[in-house]
């Protein structure tokens, strides 16, 4: 399942989810940056959980659940952290923004509240050249609190 | 050249039978090292043979006496287990300062083992938790102590069609703690310049009745330095005690120079850390568990 939908496509042996992502099911949302796993700019979601998808051979994830960035939003309607990274201009060239989203998401859907200590570790394993990371923690921190409000009410 | 192949075994015999019928396969875990390795074209295997199918090499069951540990379990999975964070908190603390939370999510303790890279974080902690390798294999299965496991940089015991199936740690004994801490030059996302894990067992009154040393990044394998443990054991972990397991840890360092540090330089650090490592398992060892 690719996004909720379920997705058939040939791929070679050793091809990466990224590069089948975004070569053979063009969904280039999801970006490279290193393709060693340094940089979290392909960040996707495998069965809920966080991974580089440079690090992930696509035959692996046959039968299995993934998560990309354009599964993030709803239709038209941006997720909160989409919508706060906006609000907080937390972004410049944007190469690292989608690696961000799926980031922060994953953060989120596990801890709603976190500390702004945790969220910067967190987010350690994406690098960002042009902000200085201060806009993006504090996008999320308030996407954090938004959420939360929203569960409440 | 022939491409490389991809094979995703459900059984443990199938995935031995993959591993012997081609020297140059490659068993594939988590994929943080090999498909680096991979990519930068320092390793073209024949194969690549996925465990993550295989029941038995995946996931963390712990019953009175040991906790068996599947070597395909990813990171991030055995940190989030409420029991290894109470148990083995040095070994949990290991795992989190391996990479980012992505790669947590990918990497494995059994990937670590097998990669056997000096400054392997989680081999100190399995080490001072007298933690056994099963390994399995064309001759059946055999259990080999972790400290064993790796022979050399990127070099361990296992044979052609050998796959290291588990990781075996016995249950803590009562009052007894694991820590874990290693130096790298900034907070996050690097390799150690020098690791030191230890385990210590105290009685009621709070004297080290059992203890562990390892050290890492200070020689060609993580070392188990017994004379570390033997300057902990009988003492209260006073400041003297503690001051002479830090210099048995440098004493037995032979680490290299390095662009990550000197040699006398990472002597040093590995005995400040083997010092306060202990002192942490120490305190954590009296608290209940």
């Amino acid at each position: 399942m690719l996004n909720g939908e379920p997705v058939e496509f040939l791929c070679e042996p050793v091809e990466t989810l990224l590069d089948a992502l975004r070569d053979r099911l063009n969904l280039t949302g999801t970006k490279e940056g290193c393709a060693t796993g340094d940089c979290g700019a392909c960040s996707v979601l495998l069965n809920q959980r966080l991974v580089p998808s440079c690090l992930v051979l696509a035959a692996e994830i046959d039968g299995q659940d993934v998560l990309t960035i354009e599964g993030i939003a709803q239709g038209e309607t941006l997720h909160p952290i989409q919508q706060k990274l906006l609000e907080h201009a937390a972004l410049q060239c944007g190469i690292c923004t989608p690696g961000f989203v799926v980031s922060a998401k994953a953060l989120l859907d596990q801890n709603p509240n976190p500390t702004e200590e945790e969220a910067r570790y967190w987010l350690a394993g994406n690098l960002c050249r042009c902000t200085g990371y201060d806009k993006i923690i504090r996008a999320v921190m308030d996407a954090a609190e938004s959420m939360r409000s929203d569960e409440t009410q | 050249m022939q491409s490389t192949r991809f094979e995703a075994p459900t059984t443990v015999a199938d995935a031995i039978r993959l591993m012997q019928a081609e020297p140059n396969a490659k068993a594939l875990a988590g994929g943080t090292d090999l498909l680096v390795q991979y990519r930068m074209g320092s390793s073209r295997p024949a194969s690549f043979i996925d465990l993550k199918r295989i029941p038995e090499l995946v996931g963390i069951t712990i019953d009175r006496k040991h906790m068996r540990l599947g070597a395909a379990t990813a990171a991030a999975v055995i940190c989030e287990h409420p029991e290894v964070k109470r148990f083995w908190p040095g070994l949990v603390e290991a795992i989190y300062l391996i990479g980012s939370a992505q790669i947590q999510g990918r990497g494995t303790v059994g990937g670590n083992l097998c990669n056997a890279s000096p400054a392997a974080d989680t081999t100190g902690p399995l080490i001072v938790n007298r933690a056994r390798a099963v390994i399995v294999g064309p001759q059946g299965e055999r259990t080999v102590n972790v400290e064993d496991v790796s022979v050399s940089p990127g070099q361990t015991v296992l044979g052609r069609g050998d796959l290291l199936a588990a990781l075996l740690v016995p249950c803590p004994e009562p009052r007894t703690a694991d820590a874990y801490l290693r130096l790298i030059p900034r907070t996050e996302m690097d390799i150690a310049v020098a690791g030191a894990a230890v385990s210590v067992t105290l009685d009621e009154l709070g004297l080290c009745t059992a203890a562990r040393v390892a050290i890492t990044a200070v020689a060609p394998t993580v070392l188990l330095v017994p004379e570390a443990a033997r300057a902990l054991i009988g003492s209260h972990l006073d400041d003297e005690a503690l001051r002479l397991a830090g210099a048995a840890a440098s004493a037995a360092a032979k680490p290299i120079d390095d662009k990550r540090g000197t040699n006398s330089y990472r002597r040093t650090v590995v005995g400040v850390l083997t010092r306060r490592a202990a002192t942490i398992a120490g305190r954590r060892a009296s608290l209940p568990m």
